[in-house]
């Protein structure tokens, strides 16, 4: 009974997203403000019945009813509770579920906090949103129903989840990362209404700005959360692997990168306008196109289960929907007339010019990449791969372009600056940044390094201007009430993200020049020296867990007769699906990792074993955090709370549901 | 000049120079960063380059695998039922890689036809294939427990 409830609750669903994408714009063409008023209402009963089918889906996990297909595939009655719950975005069909819900959060969030814009932008903005839920309601229900039952033959028990998946970054890297991609659907959204209402202005650039920092910050966020995942996880002590899927988050988040600089200039300056719709669609279409690429599995790929031609089919006409609808709006509505607003060559406008074309330029690179295969093998002129080493060539080169000009940008003023002003202000601190990357290189295992004095230098040069900038407000300050007011919300999320972007920089350096790896074959009381440590096996073990049976090989790492800890890395073998992990133990501290991974038994008493020893791997997460954090933080804002709070709310709640 | 003007030619002199580094950057990546796959019947039929990085795939033949005793070095068959190519690979293998399972090897041939092995990809849950191994298989079936492989 309950699946057939959740069944019928999305379908209310769906004809209520039908409602949406219909009425409210129906009624800013008639100006029919009773039909407008409906957005809200009409957002927050799609909410309500989407989430209804999430909890019944959720509740069908939980009982372990596995005569739903979806339960029965990727559940089973040993597994943890917490895992049965996460299990539910472990897979295709649920996972869609939880993007649409996660799309309706959004929808209700821009109901509830855009109650002070005019009716008419609210109810365009809801439309358009309402559009992209029917498009994946529609999914849902016709290609990748989650709650299709397998009756009469019902299993016993599940086939378990993937046990790779069996973990606690599972249960919140999906939902953080589609909290991104779904949330680029905000600006998307408002990127459309401005184009039909033929409004390009400060106050749209205004409201759009806030919903985009969030997104792209959940989206920084979730992005880390999968390279730590994968750290772990996969035990091969690697971070990010070019792996097609990482690619599909990774590009809507490089052109979310441009977005939020390019807002920026068009609410502070007005300029770049048609630009920044440009930006805001082909974000939230990079967007669509990663869910392509990861849900119809034509990638090889840690994140391609089951593959299905339909459901590929399916994404990519709505995908053509989507980018071909909005593009021709696009050449439609935008105004013609460029905007009137000059600035010079030598000012903040032209540096994050600066930063718009490298970030879309990077996106365009990393996307040739990922699609080269797919085309080549469309038009069946030889199956390609194209690895990590074509990305580092093309991708770091760019990084270390833009990053010069990152110190400046926060400095600079707008319209007009001078080059004269930036020396003065940068020369003497550069100086000494010069000097640190030239010792700090030198200070490494093996002599001196090129590309780590390069890191310190770019990532010292882009710290070195967030902190002066930060200085100068401070110190100019009269008092200290003023020198807090200078500090605002959206000022220390700007100096977070960019302190951030040097520490990621930093880290993913130091950590690939100077890791030390090594994979060799111990025995019980064998001792191997790496990176200044000593690890000796102390002795093998076996462990039972919930639903697994582990070989465990007992470590202890000491430097100079002096314990540092003892790690115990497994080999699970999983009972459900018999399917073997290696579930890797982690010394972690804020200059080095010390990782541990077994291979295969050989012969008695002897493992293979991977040891690796990962100088400065955690700044790549902290700054990721930094920088997701920083994003998140600017939304304090005041001035865009003021904006929201003007007037108060004309119709909200369940009530205009039964009007 | 004009500040709109000059604010174009800005635009548009950054433009060209960014996409001409890009282009360049692309151009360079792409020569031999980008690898061909081949099923172990062209590799036989001597279709595949032994001076540049290839990736082989198909089935791991059962009984083919050796592990060495004392190092990490494994060799294994690999065959799409057509024919069959020896790998020998150094290091710790994915936990999926298994007999008569699907595996994608990454590496040189060498001059007895044997892949150096840098990389082995295993799939990563029960079901899943990978595409190209699958493409590699298609039509082809597996010959009945016990009966010689090519």
């Amino acid at each position: 009974m309950i699946p057939e409830l959740g069944h019928v609750a999305l379908i209310i669903a769906f004809v209520l997203a039908m409602g949406l994408a219909v009425v409210p714009l129906w009624g800013t063409v008639r100006h029919d403000i009773a039909a407008m008023n409906m957005a809200p209402s009409l957002a927050l009963g799609v909410t309500v019945f989407v989430g209804m089918a999430f909890a019944l889906l959720a509740t069908s996990f939980l009982q372990d009813d596995f005569s739903v297909a979806v339960v029965a595939a990727n559940s089973n009655s040993l597994l943890p509770p917490i895992f049965k719950f996460s299990a539910l975005w472990g897979n295709h069909e649920g996972s869609l579920l939880l993007w649409v819900l996660i799309l309706s959060g959004w929808m209700t969030a821009v109901a509830y906090f855009s109650r002070g814009l005019p009716l008419e932008m609210v109810a365009r903005v809801l439309s358009v949103m309402g559009m992209v839920a029917v498009g994946f309601l529609a999914f849902s229900l016709l290609t990748s129903n989650p709650f299709e039952r397998l009756l009469p033959n019902t299993p016993l028990d599940g086939n378990d989840l993937n046990p790779l998946l069996q973990d606690p970054g599972l249960i919140i890297h999906p939902p953080l990362l589609y909290m991104g991609y779904v949330g680029l659907s905000v600006p998307f959204a408002f990127a459309i209404a401005a184009l039909l209402g033929g409004r390009l202005d400060a106050s749209w650039a205004r409201w759009s700005r806030p919903w985009t920092n969030v997104a792209w910050g959940f989206l920084s966020l979730g992005i880390m959360l999968g390279s730590w995942w994968a750290y772990y996880e996969l035990g091969w002590g690697g971070w990010w692997f070019w792996d097609p899927v990482e690619n599909a988050s990774f590009m809507p988040w490089l052109m979310g990168t441009a977005l939020v600089h390019s807002l920026a200039a068009t609410e502070k300056r007005g300029v770049f306008r048609s630009w920044t719709v440009l930006l805001a669609i082909f974000a939230f279409s990079l967007s669509l196109l990663g869910t392509f690429l990861v849900r119809s599995g034509v990638l090889t790929s840690v994140h391609a289960f089951a593959a299905d031609p339909e459901r590929g089919l399916f994404i990519l006409i709505f995908l053509a929907l989507v980018v071909g609808g909005s593009l021709l709006l696009y050449a439609l509505r935008v105004p013609s007339v460029a905007s009137r607003v000059s600035y010079t060559g030598v000012s903040r406008e032209s540096l994050l010019m600066i930063n718009n074309l490298v970030f879309t330029v990077a996106t365009v690179v990393v996307l040739l990449g990922t699609l080269f295969p797919l085309v080549m093998d469309a038009f069946s002129l030889g199956k390609y791969s194209v690895g990590p080493p074509y990305f580092n060539a093309v991708f770091v080169p760019l990084m270390a372009l833009v990053m010069p000009f990152m110190t400046v940008g926060p400095l600079s003023r707008w319209r007009e600056d001078s080059a004269k002003r930036w020396l003065h202000e940068l020369l003497v601190p550069g100086i000494g940044v010069l000097v640190a990357a030239l010792v700090l290189a030198s200070l490494g295992s093996d002599g001196f390094n090129i590309w780590i004095a390069l890191a310190v230098l770019l990532s010292g040069w882009v710290a070195l201007g967030v902190i002066k900038d930060l200085w100068r407000r401070i110190a100019s300050a009269p008092d200290r009430e003023l020198k807090w007011r200078r500090l605002s919300p959206s000022f220390i999320g700007m100096t977070l993200a960019h302190l951030g972007f040097a520490a990621v920089v930093l880290g993913a350096v130091v950590v690939t020049q100077e890791n030390q790896e090594r994979d060799l074959r111990m025995a019980v009381g064998d001792v191997e020296e790496l990176g200044g440590y000593r690890f000796e096996l102390l002795r093998l073990g076996q462990q039972a867990g919930p639903n697994y049976l582990a070989d465990q090989a007992v470590f202890e790492v000491t430097r100079d007769g002096q314990v540092i800890a003892g790690l115990v890395p497994e080999k699970r073998r999983y009972f459900a699906s018999g399917q073997i992990m290696t579930e890797a133990a982690i010394d972690a501290s804020l200059w080095r990792d010390l990782y541990i991974a077994l291979g295969e038994p050989i012969g008695e008493n002897a493992w293979a074993v991977r040891l690796q020893y990962k100088p400065m791997v955690r700044w790549l997460w902290l700054g990721s955090l930094m920088i997701g954090f920083g994003a998140l933080v600017t939304v304090l804002d005041r001035r865009y709370r003021s904006q929201t709070a003007r007037k108060p709310l004309p119709a909200a709640g369940v009530a205009g549901l039964a009007s | 000049m004009h500040p709109i003007r000059k604010q174009r030619l800005i635009l548009v002199s950054l433009m060209v120079v960014l996409s001409s580094v890009a282009i360049g950057l692309v151009a360079f990546a792409l020569r031999d960063n980008i690898n061909l796959f081949y099923p172990p019947a062209d590799v036989m039929a001597g279709k595949a380059p032994t001076d540049r990085t290839i990736r082989l795939g198909g089935m791991v033949v059962k009984g083919s695998i050796e592990r060495s005793e004392t190092e990490l070095d494994t060799t294994f068959w690999v065959t799409d039922y057509e024919a069959s190519v020896a790998v020998r690979y150094s290091g710790i293998l994915p936990d999926l890689f298994a007999e008569g399972e699907g595996v994608v090897a990454e590496g040189m041939l060498d001059a007895s036809g044997t892949l150096v092995a840098t990389q082995v990809l295993a799939k990563h849950d029960e079901n899943y294939m990978p595409p190209e191994v699958a493409a590699a298989l298609e039509g082809k079936t597996a010959p009945a427990e016990g009966t010689a492989l090519p």
